[in-house]
């Protein structure tokens, strides 16, 4: 993993605000990137089951995609969320969530990106996301 | 601060902790419609260069806006769950300005209820974004594992 891309990935998570109210992490294993969702109560969607909230799964699993494209792309600024289509497979359970994101097609101008979050197995996912983001290297 | 099983539906809906940690707010609700918003705050902020709002926030906001209009729609705080939500991210939100977002449980069967979802920022006919939902109705909680 060239050195840029890590640096690329540290600005992304470090500098959105909104990847640290999440508690959001990330693990590189050489290109492979894992996110790391760490269970908090204030993620909590449904406090009687209880489970995740869909919305917070859903921006993990978006926030993921952009992390995997901040790799693939270094230097450029956070990509625009074009649309994004979740799926939800399982309950979310008051536990740890992983994600790991597949960059399907990165153009010039659009990415498709899809991503499977799970919990005790990565056979089991608990949602998924498919989304197209606007990439923005011919901004200044 | 009322029990959650025995509080009126829209304070049962503001009751989960997520939708309290983004600080999300009943405007309005009415049978199969809610309107909530959530408020720009600064760590709710997804891109740092300009101050919006991220675009999970609005995520969020659209999937339990969604819920309080068929859980509205069907009149009691029944268990459900979010089987597929796409959204259009129009444009996005102006600076430093939060979102609000109304929900429409358009349709409801037994086991399935659709929903369509519209969010702005500061004039309600310019959309930030459009939803379309699936939700399954009356799943019932498994007792958890270990």
């Amino acid at each position: 993993m060239e050195d840029t891309a890590i640096q690329s990935l540290d600005a992304f998570l470090q500098k959105v605000p909104y990847v640290r109210f999440l508690g959001m992490r990330v693990e590189l294993a050489g290109d492979e990137m894992t996110a790391v969702l760490p269970f908090q109560r204030t993620l909590i969607g449904n406090p009687i089951l209880p489970a995740l909230h869909g919305g917070a799964l859903g921006a993990f699993m978006e926030l993921t995609a952009l992390a995997q494209l901040s790799l693939a792309q270094p230097g450029q600024r956070v990509p625009k969320t074009i649309d994004i289509t979740i799926e939800y497979l399982r309950s979310g359970r008051a536990q740890d969530t992983y994600a790991r994101a597949i960059l399907r097609k990165v153009g010039r101008r659009v990415a498709n990106v899809q991503v499977e979050a799970w919990q005790d197995s990565r056979a089991q996912p608990i949602a998924g996301l498919t989304g197209h983001f606007l990439m923005r290297n011919e901004e200044p | 601060m009322s029990d959650f099983n025995t509080a009126p539906l829209p304070e049962r809906m503001l009751m989960a902790p997520h939708a309290d940690a983004l600080g999300l707010s009943l405007v309005s609700v009415e049978k199969g419609r809610g309107v909530m918003s959530a408020p720009w705050r600064e760590e709710l902020v997804g891109d740092p260069e300009t101050g919006v709002i991220a675009s999970g926030v609005v995520t969020a906001l659209i999937d339990h806006t969604c819920g309080l209009a068929i859980n509205s729609a069907m009149g009691e705080l029944t268990p459900i769950a979010t089987l597929d939500l796409r959204i259009d991210y129009l444009r996005p939100a102006a600076p430093r300005t939060g979102v609000t977002a109304e929900a429409h449980a358009y349709r409801l069967t037994r086991t399935v209820g659709f929903v369509r979802a519209e969010a702005w920022d500061v004039e309600r006919g310019d959309l930030v974004a459009t939803a379309q939902a699936a939700f399954m109705l009356n799943t019932r909680a498994q007792p958890l594992k270990g």
